[in-house]
């Protein structure tokens, strides 16, 4: 099982984010993985190991289109355990969901993975595209917003559950596939490979810490520097950022003293009740 | 040069179009109006007669296509569909709900057509310009698609319910082609029953937190919500402890809501969650943590613990609607 699990650089989503003359500041910020694509890399780590620490069997390979340190990004993630990494020289800029699309395509034509993991969305853009144009492009089927992934044990196939708006969906389907996975994903047992796993199998109720082992071993893996023209890829964005602000900000609010206090104020000032 | 024509893709059940997609129409609406075009329904499933003509009453035409095999809301299935529909009527725009259907469905149809795609839109600000909510709801981001045909999802709370047109649409059949699902099939839905109006459509939302500790606990918020006839709502943190089912988180994961009244019990108020709330007309947080950011977006903030304060609540309000 060969799993690609494309992921995003991008800000500390906890930072308190600077819009100003129409642009979004990020000079100060730090930047990290996009907390999706982490659990993704997480769960591609499960679909490939004997269990919670266990062996792996197949490859995990983390690709990202970035800035040259993203390379800090995805050592972080050859520590937890991918296989080896693709960084992919890019920058935002002259990124949209489409050509990020487009270009992964071209990871997959080149890597011929079984399986792509990749998180629903990107905490900064926050589009929830690219993985369903993927989908579309390589005319593979796709499974958004899961919350589990069981892969059966010929890795031909696999039963997943979505996180839909009214509740939980659940679906078998193909491979080679594409998976966007949702926040639940790293569950105890949410994710499990029945040709490596027993039922029983479970893990850390969250995705792993690179630990000092996994970082020594990863300076030895293979992180590798390519561009996107050495891909073939050429065309530009279909979706142009023209601006950003910040959205208007709430007047300040009152503290209420009592509950009677506060039901006068919603049924006399505010008027909803 | 494409022709002036919006898609629309209604979501229904057999026999209703279903409340999510009437901010949708509004929308359709605005950007058929720049266009200077129609505005023209997809409808896709199994047995949906009655609900294209549901439907109809709310666009100039529905688009029907109705196949057994069309039942599930597969994107390896519907997106095909909605891009058969698209070069149909030579469609300028294709848009949908930013409901999980619209969020599965439009990228890969977008994809199918190679066209530019805006998500989860907040406002219509020209034939090809919108505006959308992006780190989280902490910047708003005009964005520019440059493809003939544009595709966009909409966030269902920022525009208003759409009411019947003037004259109803006419209906008419769209052949599906070939459909391949491509080896993906539904295996059961597991939808929660529930008496009370949609996260997305209430117009007032009590959502607990961490701070409610036990699902037993959520019965006293359950009087609340519907004592002022509106929807239960979490957070993550709630969820995830399994105090209540994960279709009831509110923040960027999760469902958007912009009530007229939201009520933030025993949340502390992460940057998630509020990217799920705060554009609520009027919020009230009861929190015991006088540090709790929530109370920076509380229009209304009660320091105290829920065991306190909502019994009483619903006491005063029963008075409050006793003496109406």
């Amino acid at each position: 099982m060969k799993i690609l699990v494309p992921c995003k650089r991008v800000p500390n989503p906890d930072l308190k984010l600077k819009v100003a003359n129409g642009a979004v500041e990020l000079a100060g910020t730090t930047w990290q993985v996009n907390p999706f694509d982490e659990y993704a890399v997480e769960a591609a780590l499960r679909l490939t190991e004997k269990g919670k620490g266990g062996e792996r069997v197949g490859e995990v390979v983390a690709v990202s289109i970035g800035p040259k340190d993203t390379s800090a990004q995805l050592k972080q993630l050859l520590a937890m355990g991918a296989n080896r990494a693709i960084l992919i020289a890019g920058d935002d800029s002259a990124l949209d969901a489409d050509r990020v699309a487009r270009i992964l395509r071209a990871v997959v034509d080149a890597e011929k993975p079984d399986l792509v993991v990749m998180g629903k969305q990107a905490v900064d853009g926050d589009d929830n595209q690219v993985g369903q144009i993927l989908a579309a492009s390589l005319g593979w089927p796709q499974a958004t917003f899961l919350a589990s992934i069981l892969l059966a044990a010929d890795g031909k196939s696999a039963t997943v559950t979505r996180e839909l708006d009214t509740g939980v969906e659940e679906r078998r389907m193909r491979l080679p596939a594409i998976m966007t996975v949702d926040l639940r994903i790293i569950g105890k047992k949410a994710v499990r490979n029945e040709a490596l796993a027993p039922a029983t199998a479970e893990w850390e109720d969250t995705q792993r810490l690179a630990s000092l082992k996994g970082i020594m071993a990863a300076k030895k893996k293979e992180l590798r520097e390519i561009t996107v023209e050495s891909l073939g890829v050429s065309g530009g964005i279909l979706v142009k950022t023209v601006s950003h602000e910040a959205p208007p900000a709430r007047k300040a609010g009152v503290k209420v003293a009592s509950v009677e206090e506060l039901v006068a104020k919603l049924h006399n000032e505010a008027k909803v009740i | 040069m494409p022709g002036t024509a919006t898609l629309i893709l209604l979501e229904t059940t057999t026999s209703n179009l279903r409340s999510a997609s009437l901010p949708t129409i509004s929308a359709a609406r605005k950007l058929a109006q720049a266009n200077g075009g129609a505005v023209v329904g997809v409808v896709i499933g199994s047995g949906i007669g009655a609900a294209a003509q549901d439907a109809a009453r709310y666009v100039d035409k529905v688009l029907c296509c109705d196949n057994p095999a069309l039942s599930a809301a597969l994107a390896e299935t519907w997106a095909p569909v909605l891009v058969a529909a698209v070069k149909k009527i030579d469609a300028a725009a294709l848009v949908a709900s930013a409901t999980s259907t619209g969020k599965d469905v439009l990228p890969r149809a977008a994809g199918l057509l190679g066209a530019g795609m805006a998500s989860d839109i907040v406002a219509v600000t020209g034939t090809k310009t919108f505006r959308r909510p992006t780190y989280a709801g902490n910047a708003l981001t005009d964005v520019e698609v440059l493809t003939p045909v544009v595709v966009a999802t909409v966030r269902q709370t920022e525009f208003p319910p759409a009411a019947p047109a003037a004259s109803a649409g006419t209906v008419e059949a769209l052949e599906p082609g070939p459909i391949d699902a491509l080896g993906s099939e539904l295996v059961a839905l597991h939808t929660s029953k529930s008496a009370r109006p949609d996260l997305a459509e209430a117009k007032v939302v009590v959502s607990g937190g961490r701070g409610l500790k036990d699902a037993t606990n959520f019965k006293v918020l359950e009087e609340l919500t519907d004592l002022l006839g509106g929807a239960l709502g979490a957070s993550r943190a709630a969820c995830d402890a399994g105090m209540v089912p994960n279709d009831l988180q509110v923040g960027q994961t999760g469902r958007v809501v912009a009530p007229d009244l939201y009520f933030a019990v025993g949340i502390s108020g992460a940057i998630q969650h509020l990217a799920g709330m705060k554009s609520s007309k009027v919020i009230v947080a009861i929190n015991k943590d006088p540090e709790a950011p929530i109370f920076q977006v509380a229009d209304y903030g009660l320091q105290a613990t829920w065991e306190s304060t909502v019994p009483p609540l619903i006491a005063q309000i029963k008075a409050l609607k006793a003496a109406g």
